[in-house]
């Protein structure tokens, strides 16, 4: 349910159009209602130099911040036109199965007001159970399966849930520091409901020896917000005799306050 | 759970495999949408000036008349039904990639005002833990001088907003993106 905040959190801009916002009464104002900021504890910064190849490509000039207007809480959105049959189960997308341990990936996405987000695009790519990316540039010696390309993309439904199968990806070499390896994960991109919203994130395995290890998942200053990309083993999304299942939730960002509506 | 929202990570360098390739989406108008045909060349740079061939770049626009698909814009303006408005691609060679659209008409913005014709945009790239976002505004446009939002821009800095016209290709527009050093875009707080 969607808790009642403060009003004084609410900063909604009258906008020149006379028309309603995210409701059918056309008799009120345009109201552009923005969305709440990051805690900047929680995202990794752009420059994080652990992460080597963030010294040339991060800003060092300080981000403008922008009040939301319409361009900002606007965005694409998809519907299921542009899903394929085994968009979601990325071991039926060749002739035969692929090599590796086949799970369940399944989550919710909710806004950080608890509401569920719902047909909201959700695409994922990985590497194969070796490690390895069905890519040009991936050229280390892990075998490449023929039966696994690695990408799947759904929506989520009315409450906000989604499903993947799929298999477990290898951890796999790179060239960041001496000896480093990426700890097993897949990356995750979502649109939620606004420019915003834009998410694009790595969810990774419980117990992965490699976390500490690695940079990309430790640029996340807030521990708790690092654990939360680590998805949960759990066995009721686990089927017998076929699959392991993980639960990732996803909190994309909401509006700083919720329109009340008859 | 905890409600607070899920870490941005790196879109690292095989985002092809799911997001683009066959994904992209680099023609955001059909044939018959309404509006003046803008092809934006877009080029990516690093910090030391090299381009970036492994980025990629999302595009998000009202359509001519100055409406977003999309139902929080209740302006009663028409949605163009040849009109994509969002599109997506990943650089090549030379740190380019190019999208197909029309120039947006102007949204408004909060106190009776609008803003001057522009796209939103993200960058995304190995090496970018979090999206950055920044606008295309096309130079020499009279709205300019009133948007609130360039107004935010210090004035020496607005320039790197700018796309700018191609003077042999009558259309093209071409606007550089540089995420760090000397020319650095301006990036939003979004």
């Amino acid at each position: 349910m969607v808790p009642n905040l403060p009003r004084s959190t609410a900063r909604p801009v009258e906008s020149s159009q006379p028309a309603g916002h995210a409701s059918k009464d056309t008799k009120r104002p345009n109201l552009v209602l923005p969305y709440r900021r990051h805690d900047l504890n929680t995202q990794p910064p752009s420059l994080y130099p652990p992460y080597r190849s963030t010294v040339l490509r991060a800003p060092r000039k300080p981000l403008i911040v922008l009040p939301h207007t319409l361009s900002e809480v606007t965005g694409p959105l998809f519907g299921h036109d542009q899903i394929g049959e085994t968009d979601s189960d990325l071991t039926r997308q060749h002739a035969g199965e692929p090599i590796g341990e086949r799970i369940t990936v399944s989550g919710r996405v909710l806004d950080d007001n608890g509401v569920p987000v719902r047909n909201t695009l959700i695409e994922i790519w990985q590497c194969n159970a070796a490690g390895r990316y069905f890519h040009h540039s991936d050229q280390h010696p892990a075998p490449l399966d023929p039966n696994f390309t690695g990408c799947g993309r759904t929506l989520s439904d009315a409450e906000g849930h989604y499903r993947f199968v799929t298999i477990m990806p290898g951890p796999y070499p790179w060239r960041n520091h001496p000896n480093a390896w990426r700890p097993a994960h897949i990356h995750f991109s979502l649109f939620g409901t606004a420019f915003t919203t834009r998410l694009v994130t790595q969810m990774y395995f419980p117990g992965d020896p490699l976390f500490p290890f690695d940079p990309i998942f430790n640029s996340i200053p807030d521990e708790k917000a690092r654990k939360r990309l680590i998805s949960e083993f759990e066995m009721d999304l686990t089927q017998p005799e076929w699959s392991l299942g993980y639960r990732f939730d996803i909190v994309l960002r909401g509006r700083e306050a919720t329109p009340f509506e008859e | 759970m905890d409600l607070i929202p899920t870490a941005s990570q790196t879109v690292g360098p095989f985002f092809q495999i799911g997001l683009t390739g066959p994904r992209s989406i680099s023609r955001m108008a059909g044939p018959g949408a309404k509006g003046e045909r803008v092809k934006l060349i877009c080029r990516v740079f690093d910090g030391e000036g090299n381009p970036i061939p492994d980025a990629m770049l999302e595009l998000w626009q009202a359509n001519a008349d100055g409406k977003y698909n999309h139902p929080d814009d209740t302006q009663e303006k028409p949605i163009d039904p040849e009109f994509l408005g969002h599109g997506r691609s990943g650089t090549g060679e030379g740190g380019v990639c190019d999208f197909e659209t029309i120039k947006p008409g102007r949204v408004p913005s909060g106190n009776n005002s609008l803003q001057a014709p522009h796209l939103n945009v993200s960058v995304l790239a190995r090496g970018v833990l979090k999206r950055l976002a920044t606008r295309v505004y096309f130079v020499g446009d009279p709205a300019n001088s009133e948007d609130p939002v360039l107004a935010l821009v210090p004035e020496d800095r607005r320039g790197s907003l700018m796309a700018r016209p191609d003077p042999h290709q009558p259309g093209t527009w071409r606007i550089d993106f540089h995420l760090s050093g000397d020319q650095e875009t301006v990036f939003f707080d979004v």
